[in-house]
């Protein structure tokens, strides 16, 4: 029978399933970073159990890490903030007495774990993978199925290996044609949100098909299947093509030789068959997808950046009136008013959505030569690991966001989600390349707009936000 | 984990749709290695008029007087009654276990996130979901009567109503079977051994590179 990619994955990974349609599910590989996992050790040391496969856990620390550079030199000792030195220093002990590996600090290697994975090829196609972070669903990209977990499942993995689940629907995504006019996969996920909405996904695995997706290259499917979470679903796909093995041949946890042609000839398999049947599938035309910009407090409050926020009148009923004249006021915005309008105070270009170096190259794109405008009182870029920064070094990146007046700052989650010193004040108003624009997410009253990058680098420049064009940079095509 | 048998308890209004989890625990309270302790910052930010810090002193915090939960009529209560998508966003299980050491044993809601779901199952909470129009009726209920409790008995996935009618819900046999047992997945699993033994065989021959350590 024809499957989805998703049953292939499932199959190849079921240990059993129950009457009742819950089943085990085999996990091949476990990421874990400070925040998540200190509960899970404190559990299965009072339990008095071992990791059940010592060597499918990989740890990093990522959330609160101080993503300056004196801070970073001066070590985990030096670290201000006392609460999240804790924390970081959990990790280390755990890390060391379970005897797992852990990329530590000032590793080159270090960054966002979702950045982590799949640059050291501790992420491959065709396995599950785990993390108490929701958006693990960004490893779905390499034909994975990846799931963001919470604690007690982290626990869970980690003594038996294994996660309680029962079989998700399936759900494709096709996107056609070509994208145009500066759009990029950023622009297709707030698209698909805007569309199915945040609940959209929920108790779906969704594949993202289409020629849109095929040109996309790895960076850009990570970017998209990252944002799947906030469509609801647990996780996100995109099957396995030349892209994906390209890209990860050369990776250092890759398989070599004649692994990598057993691991080929099975990776080539991870796509859904002809005529595979979909619970529900919803196609997106590609070259009708513009720039998009969030206005609201829940990432499918979106619309184009030539688009205008809603008004009260347009709205089907009371909760929606409601929900609207909320995030209205929480936002600081009239209703009717053009996205051109909007100032934001600050930038951030950086988190496990758009961190990567082809995210640091587009922003660089309509960054060079120009200025931060004036009105923009805080502009950071944050790389998504050591090895991005060492990157956008090498091709003068940092140069380029240094002399626009950004700051260029160390790799980690950063002002995604403000739990270190990174974070907007109450009523600032952030461009954000993150994924979240939940009320507070960057800061207790931070106003959050999730924009690509390009389009965040556009706003710093123009003081409001602008599509690419305003700005005299000149949009290639795709 | 505590069993969930028959309770009744005080209904509790929480009327936005999506609350994320970014609302229910801000993310200064995630730095905490503990597993209790966050009932007092749960919905941090609705609650207080001021911003909360971890290891704060909550108790000295102006309150917000309009938010539902801290009215009068609504202490005490255990069961929150809430919109679509409720959970949504992180995975942060700190949001169940706020909402567990704040008091709540149940939420009731048209459609939940399924990370959270997960979560509250597992620390105990049971989340019901109720076709929209029932979930509008109850919002209605509380909103007149003071003092609004419901009666759940799991066992029967009922939901007993002060006018005398009986709501079913529906929550699959294995977690129902958990819920009711108060039982931790990690033991159930841990009795399939065997099972795990033997599929990690088959799978480490068909894909050896899985298995391979990690070394960095
Ligand atoms: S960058 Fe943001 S969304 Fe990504 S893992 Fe870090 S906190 Fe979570």
């Amino acid at each position: 029978m024809a499957q989805t990619l998703y049953d292939k994955l499932w199959d190849a990974h079921l240990v059993e399933e129950r009457d009742d349609g819950t089943a085990l599910i085999y996990i091949d590989r476990h990421l874990l970073h400070e925040v998540t996992s200190p509960q899970a050790f404190e559990g299965l040391t009072l339990a008095s159990r071992d990791l059940w496969r010592r060597s499918a856990n990989l740890a990093v620390p990522d959330h609160n890490v101080s993503t300056l550079k004196s801070e970073r030199e001066a070590g985990l000792e030096a670290l201000p903030d006392a609460v999240s030195r804790v924390q970081l220093q959990t990790l280390d002990d755990n890390c060391e007495s379970f005897d797992v590996v852990e990329i530590p600090l000032n590793d080159v290697r270090q960054g966002i774990v979702h950045v982590m994975g799949p640059e050291q090829g501790a992420v491959l196609p065709g396995m599950t993978v785990v993390c108490g972070d929701s958006h693990t669903s960004t490893h779905g990209a390499a034909g994975a199925l990846a799931q963001g977990i919470g604690t007690s499942e982290v626990e869970h993995v980690m003594a038996t290996q294994c996660l309680i689940q029962r079989k998700m629907k399936n759900f494709r995504v096709e996107v056609t044609g070509r994208l145009a006019g500066g759009a990029t996969a950023k622009d297709i996920a707030l698209a698909v949100i805007g569309e199915i909405g945040t609940a959209g996904g929920t108790g779906f695995a969704l594949e993202f098909t289409g020629t849109a997706i095929c040109e996309l290259t790895m960076e850009g499917r990570m970017t998209l299947c990252n944002m799947a979470i906030e469509a609801g679903a647990r996780c996100g796909l995109v099957a396995v093509d030349e892209v994906t093995l390209d890209y990860f041949r050369d990776k250092p946890l890759a398989p070599k030789g004649a692994q990598w042609d057993a691991a080929e000839a099975w990776w080539r398999t991870l796509h859904s068959d002809e005529g595979a049947v979909f619970d529900r599938s919803i196609t997106l035309d590609g070259d009708a997808i513009a720039p998009h910009v969030t206005w609201g407090t829940s990432p499918e409050m979106v619309t184009s950046v030539h688009g205008r926020v809603p008004t009260l009148a347009e709205m089907p009923d009371e909760t929606a009136r409601l929900g609207l004249s909320r995030a209205l006021e929480y936002m600081g915005l009239e209703e009717g008013m053009a996205i051109a309008e909007i100032k934001p105070d600050a930038v951030f270009i950086g988190s496990c959505t758009n961190s990567r170096i082809e995210d640091l190259r587009a922003a660089a794109r309509v960054l060079e030569g120009r200025k931060v405008a004036p009105s923009i009182r805080k502009a950071l870029v944050v790389p998504g690991s050591g090895l991005v920064k060492a990157q956008a070094e090498a091709e003068g990146l940092d140069r380029i966001f240094i002399e626009a007046g950004m700051e260029w700052r160390e790799p980690g989650c950063s002002m995604c989600l403000a739990m270190n010193a990174d974070r907007l004040l109450p009523g600032e108003r952030c461009a954000s390349t993150s994924n979240r624009n939940f009320e507070g997410r960057q800061g207790s009253g931070g106003r959050t707009h999730l924009v690509s990058p390009a389009m965040a680098a556009a706003a710093a420049v123009a003081g409001h936000f602008v599509p690419l064009e305003a700005t005299g940079y000149t949009v290639e095509a795709g | 984990m505590k069993p969930f048998t028959v309770h009744s308890g005080l209904v509790a209004p929480m009327d936005r749709a999506n609350v994320d989890t970014d609302l229910m625990i801000p993310k200064q309270f995630l730095k905490s290695i503990k597993r209790s302790g966050f009932g007092p910052n749960l919905f941090d930010e609705l609650r207080y008029l001021d911003e909360g810090q971890p290891d704060a002193d909550n108790s000295s915090r102006p309150l917000n007087p309009d938010f539902p939960l801290n009215l009068p009529r609504y202490q005490g209560a255990s069961i929150l009654l809430a919109r679509e998508n409720f959970g949504c966003g992180s995975s942060r299980e700190h949001a169940a276990w706020a909402m567990e050491d704040f008091g709540f044993r149940a939420v009731i809601a048209p459609s939940f996130a399924d990370i959270f779901r997960s979560n509250a199952l597992k620390n105990g909470i049971l989340p019901i979901v109720l076709p929209a129009d029932q979930v509008d009726t109850l919002f209605a209920a509380i909103r007149v009567e003071e003092g609004y409790a419901l009666t759940i008995d799991l066992e029967a996935c009922t939901i007993f109503l002060p006018d005398g009618s009986l709501w079913s819900f529906e929550l699959d046999a294995f977690r129902r079977e958990c819920l009711l047992k108060g039982l931790d997945d990690i033991g159930i699993t841990l009795e399939r051994t065997d099972a795990i033994q033997a599929f990690e065989e088959q799978h480490r021959e068909r894909f050896p590179w899985l298995f391979e350590d990690i070394v960095l």
